[in-house]
């Protein structure tokens, strides 16, 4: 059984539909899907609402289809590194909902894993408490925040086997295995897809279940957004 | 010194050994440097990785490994990898011993502000709002005075808030401040600075730890 492997992107794509909501996997630049991206700026699919935590920048991963103009709606947790997201706010074709980055998560994680809703303490008293319910446990406060679900997720992995099970690479990984649970159809491309068996059980970061469709790409960019390097071994603990 | 380094250097005091800690984008990832070699310190990436290292040597750098102000870095022996509701999960759920975050102001109830600016472009808060609030201990800091010289230490913010009562300790270039059930507490003053000085640099009331 390997009816999950596709050769063509573009074969696929198409499962996306005008007004879809999509979840994408990725952090900045980091372990973005980056074929599908490609693929859906080229099909040019329109009114889209991205869930993602960024928003690419003004000339790669999701900026590509904020140049396109085909995003409506983004929920995201920080868009700082784009410009043309600037214009198209301020214009009001773009409708923007900032989740913080942790509530984003597990929204994404919750719309996976069947749970309509959760309490976080995070954003009580701020502004994106306004309109939400507020329940005390334990003499503390916590706001209500709904799941989200997508109509399609497209997720980045590093490994893959034909079944669709998924191995992602160091920070790569971060929203691409939430993502993968939260859609109706999920969309995994990969860097290299193995043989069955070639994958040990026990290191699969997202089972098959998940995933509907897999892809290898080829030539990744993968593009750095901020190449910073040590001068002196000395420095060493200059790490974030 | 610098103000800069004055609160880098004090802030980095506020790190102790065997600590499991997330450090900010901007001012905060230079307490980094600070830290002594002899000390076993796992810093948290919000983006997924326990354990950051060093920014590696040219040549060495990987798309796949960055930290949450999207910097290539590298990952110490006995680091972990995780994906962000399981960052978040750590950060939620009181794993993280401390929190240092950069603040635009503070008011006296330990009130912080720090992701927006009325009028000008938003560019989102990112993970300090769940910062704050899961920290077991959270450590603002920033300058006293903004650039006009005006006290960022108010009674009452009056930018958007990250967090209601959220901070418990504020280093600044001038002095260092508690949060209390008893209100806000001076425990230090830096520099030149004399109990005088800080009183007149700001809004906010506070007592003088005895």
């Amino acid at each position: 059984m390997s009816g999950k492997r596709v050769e063509r992107m573009e074969d696929i794509i198409d499962t996306i539909k005008d007004g879809d909501t999509v979840i994408v996997g990725g952090f900045g630049l980091c372990g973005i899907p980056e074929k599908a991206i490609l693929a859906l700026a080229d099909k040019g699919t329109k009114d889209l609402t991205i869930v993602s935590n960024n928003c690419g920048v003004d000339d790669w991963g999701l900026g590509l289809l904020l140049a396109n103009k085909q995003i409506s709606k983004i929920m995201a947790s920080y868009v700082g590194e784009n410009k043309l997201f600037e214009q198209q706010y301020l214009n009001g074709e773009l409708e923007v909902e900032l989740v913080p980055q942790g509530t984003l998560a597990e929204r994404i994680r919750a719309g996976g894993a069947g749970i309509p809703g959760f309490y976080t303490p995070t954003g009580v008293g701020t502004e994106i408490a306004k309109g939400k319910e507020t329940k005390e446990f334990d003499g503390k406060t916590y706001l209500l925040e709904r799941a989200i679900k997508g109509d399609v997720a497209l997720v980045k992995a590093w490994k893959s086997d034909p079944y669709g099970n998924l191995i992602y690479n160091k920070t790569a990984r971060n929203f691409n295995p939430l993502a993968a649970a939260a859609g109706k159809v999920t969309i995994a491309e990969v860097e290299e897809v193995v043989g069955i068996a070639e994958l040990n059980p026990d290191h699969i970061h997202t089972p098959s279940i998940y995933v509907q469709y897999v892809f290898e790409g080829k030539n990744y960019e993968k593009r750095i957004e901020r190449r910073t390097v040590s001068e002196k071994q000395i420095n060493a603990r200059s790490g974030q | 010194m610098s103000s800069r380094q004055t609160i880098v250097k004090r802030a980095a005091l506020e790190i102790k050994d065997g600590m499991n800690v997330n450090l900010g984008i901007g001012m905060p990832t230079l307490i980094a440097n600070e830290i002594p070699d002899d000390q076993n310190i796992f810093l948290q990436s919000e983006n997924g990785l326990l354990g950051i290292g060093p920014y590696p040597v040219e040549g060495e750098e990987d798309a796949d490994l960055i930290n949450a102000g999207k910097e290539t870095v590298t990952a110490l022996s006995g680091a972990s990898f995780f994906d962000n509701a399981e960052s978040f999960a750590m950060i939620r759920g009181g794993h993280i011993d401390l929190a240092i975050l950069g603040g635009m102001e503070v008011s006296e109830q330990g009130d912080l502000a720090n992701w927006m600016i009325p009028g000008k472009m938003v560019k989102g808060m990112g993970g300090a709002m769940d910062l704050v609030q899961g920290a077991n201990k959270v450590v603002v800091i920033m300058d006293h005075v903004n650039k006009q010289g005006e006290t960022k230490v108010r009674t009452n913010c009056s930018l958007p808030l990250t967090g209601l009562r959220v901070v418990d300790r504020l280093i600044t270039d001038r002095a260092v401040f508690d949060f209390t059930d008893k209100g806000m507490v001076l425990v230090e003053t830096l520099g030149e600075y004399t109990v005088e000085d800080i009183r007149e640099c700001t809004e906010a009331a506070f007592i003088v730890k005895a």
